[in-house]
């Protein structure tokens, strides 16, 4: 192997590695819209999530441990949303965002005193057979476990939601709650699942970050991940499939800033930084024009009025 | 079965959004100081130094004012954009932008006197952020774009933006590579109204009141401004009564980044009289805050900015005397807005205990 095909698939590994955070925020977003809730507060679940995520490692030692406490983290936070808006009849764009200002608050304030502490986290291993195909291998099957979970999530997702009766009432709850609720079904207590969910698979993004791809806790760790993870939905489509590609795409973009940074490329670093909300923009743009908002669940952002 | 229920108002409680807004209040600094009590700080104490650092005494009120003045400038474009549903959230990329554009009038023209100057000044930062606001109103008039996250994501480039020319070509080559601007000339240098009596109240207030001023009579007494007023709340009856909807979007973005320019201008030149990183300390993110606090009503809009303000003061003497990190804010700021959102609900709605008839 030369050494351009080898930098190649250094960068195409790392590029799996920095996708997988934003994947696994991705579909809990996507997630929690298809039950017809917007939560803009990914950002801040996602923060909280690494945060605890290092937290709870760095206290018990297991990085399982840290995976959980992140995802119920993440989730408790997304809970705070679903108070305000499926109780409290609350604008759901203005609560996702004092939910991002919160958590970015609280991962800071709670986190101040662990910055730059190191912990152990997640190790790669190669996983038997799969890591020895020619080129594949290398670039998908020598990670750590989180990013081997992350492969299991898009098929369940769409197995999920395309093929099981809980899917179908959560479609139904972001589609078009009466029918859902004269259905028989509590399309209010649907909506609390696909808030938690997406806030369990956020938390589960931001511990990826303080405990494989890192294994330290730094303040805005996430640095716009989560929003991108929000425009990512947009740009899916609403679709896991699609969702794995966008993730890849910035995941792609973050690995090459990196590699140029380190090969030490004549650029400054701030517009380096730029390029992957450059690129979101752009990707945005793009499947606007083609009429990407028209795939959204119909009744997202919705409130459900209460009974009389 | 005596279990509440949920019943609709005729009408709006009367005070509704004062005592709302009290009682969020409290709840957040309930919750903010549990906080504290849990990280081994004193919460009663942290209390006195919040209300004493922010609104005790004629320097806690001065503080305040000075950081109510970008605030209020910021909010005021917020709630306008909000008011029309356009979700601008983008006033921290274009108080960015309006703090380069004003920055480049002084380092391009720096022999100017003050009377040509300020306008310079003020003019290039109202073009700089009314620009950086209006490409995302027309990638959302024109291609259908989310304005959230177009504007969020030029509030990160912007941010970086401004880092890249202090970092690089303008940086002062005698800060010792310190990321400034070199000193501003006086001509460009937002000066105190009365040093002797209002202390470092700078004229930036005065231009807070003329625009207060400009914008309560463009939405009173104009055409435009009553549409705004009448038709913003519902897009649809909007384009239905033939409301001239996409300039209207268009103009509000650009109003709303022109505001948050001034704001960027004069942090620039009356705060830190040169450009530097450390001017980005999230004011638009609060003023997001301050708008939703408000509504569009500019009298709320000054209390409610002022408020923060105070907040923000005393949560920088909480770091200086309780080493409470910077980010306790935040956490305020987050939970005032979560508070309010439920609270609003009793605006409309009142739990009753009588069973169904």
């Amino acid at each position: 192997m030369d050494m351009d095909t080898a930098l190649l698939l250094s960068i195409l590994a790392a590029t799996v590695q920095s996708g997988t955070p934003i994947l696994y925020a991705t579909l809990g977003e996507m997630f929690t819209e298809r039950s017809g809730v917007l939560n803009l507060g990914v950002e801040g679940m996602m923060i909280v999530g690494a945060f605890t995520a290092f937290l709870a490692t760095h206290l018990t030692g297991n990085p399982w441990a840290g995976v959980l406490a992140a995802g119920l983290c993440g989730g408790g936070l997304s809970l705070l949303h679903g108070v305000v808006c499926l109780i409290f009849q609350g604008n759901q764009v203005v609560s996702g965002l004092a939910l991002t200002i919160l958590g970015l608050g609280l991962a800071d304030f709670l986190g101040t005193p662990y910055v730059g502490i190191t912990t152990t986290g997640f190790q790669a291993f190669a996983v038997p057979v799969l890591a020895d195909i020619p080129v594949l291998g290398t670039i998908f099957f020598r990670h750590d476990a989180l990013v081997y979970l992350s492969y299991l999530l898009p098929p369940l997702f769409w197995l999920f939601m395309a093929r099981t009766r809980p899917g179908l009432a959560l479609r139904a709850a972001g589609e078009h709650p009466a029918a859902a609720s004269a259905a028989g079904l509590s399309p209010v207590r649907i909506r609390w699942c696909g808030i938690f969910t997406g806030g369990f698979l956020a938390g589960l993004g931001g511990a990826y970050l303080s405990l494989a791809y890192t294994h330290l806790w730094t303040n805005n760790m996430t640095s716009g991940r989560g929003w991108i993870a929000v425009a990512l939905v947009i740009f899916a489509f609403w679709r896991p499939g699609r969702a794995v590609f966008g993730a890849y795409l910035f995941g792609g973009v973050m690995a090459l800033q990196l590699r140029l940074q380190a090969m030490g490329a004549n650029l400054p670093s701030s517009l380096m930084l730029m390029l992957p909300y450059a690129l979101t923009v752009l990707v945005l743009l793009a499947s606007s024009a083609r009429g990407g908002g028209r795939a959204a669940p119909a009744a997202l952002g919705v409130n459900i009025e209460p009974e009389e | 079965m005596f279990l509440p229920r949920v019943v609709k108002r005729q009408e709006p409680l009367q005070w509704g959004s004062f005592f709302i807004f009290a009682v969020a209040l409290v709840v957040s600094l309930g919750v903010s100081c549990a906080l504290l009590a849990v990280h081994g700080k004193p919460p009663l104490k942290a209390l006195a130094v919040l209300w004493s650092g922010g609104f005790g005494g004629p320097f806690a009120l001065e503080d305040t004012l000075l950081k109510s003045i970008p605030i209020f400038l910021c909010s005021l474009g917020v709630a306008v954009s909000f008011r029309m549903q356009v979700w601008n959230i983008g006033a921290e990329g274009q108080f960015a932008l309006g703090a380069v554009g004003a920055t480049w009038a002084v380092l391009a023209f720096p022999g100017l006197p003050m009377w040509a100057m300020m306008p310079v000044m003020f003019l290039c930062a109202a073009i700089a952020g009314g620009l950086w606001a209006a490409v995302p109103a027309v990638l959302r008039l024109r291609f259908g774009m989310n304005e959230i996250i177009s504007t969020l994501m030029f509030n990160y480039i912007g941010i970086l933006f401004l880092q890249f020319l202090v970092y690089g070509v303008w940086k002062d080559p005698t800060s010792f590579g310190f990321p400034m601007t070199p000193i501003f000339p006086k001509a460009a240098i937002i000066g105190p109204i009365a040093p002797a009596t209002l202390g470092r109240v700078h004229w930036g207030l005065a231009v807070c009141v003329g625009v207060a001023v400009l914008l309560g009579v463009f939405l009173k007494r104009t055409r435009l401004g009553f549409e705004l007023l009448a038709g913003g709340e519902n897009p649809r009856a909007a384009r239905y009564a033939r409301m001239p909807y996409n300039l209207l979007v268009l103009l509000v973005m650009s109003l709303c980044g022109a505001l948050a320019g001034f704001a960027g201008c004069i942090e620039t030149s009356a705060t830190v009289n040169r450009l530097q990183p450390s001017i980005m300390v999230g004011y638009g993110y609060t003023a997001i805050v301050v708008a939703w606090l408000s509504r569009l009503r500019v009298s709320s809009i000054a209390c409610f900015a002022f408020l923060l303000a105070g907040l923000r003061v005393g949560v920088e003497h909480l770091q200086l005397d309780l080493q409470v990190p910077a980010a306790f804010g935040g956490i305020l700021e987050g939970m005032i807005l979560l508070s309010v959102l439920a609270g609003q609900f009793f605006d409309r709605y009142r739990f009753t205990l009588k069973g169904r008839s």
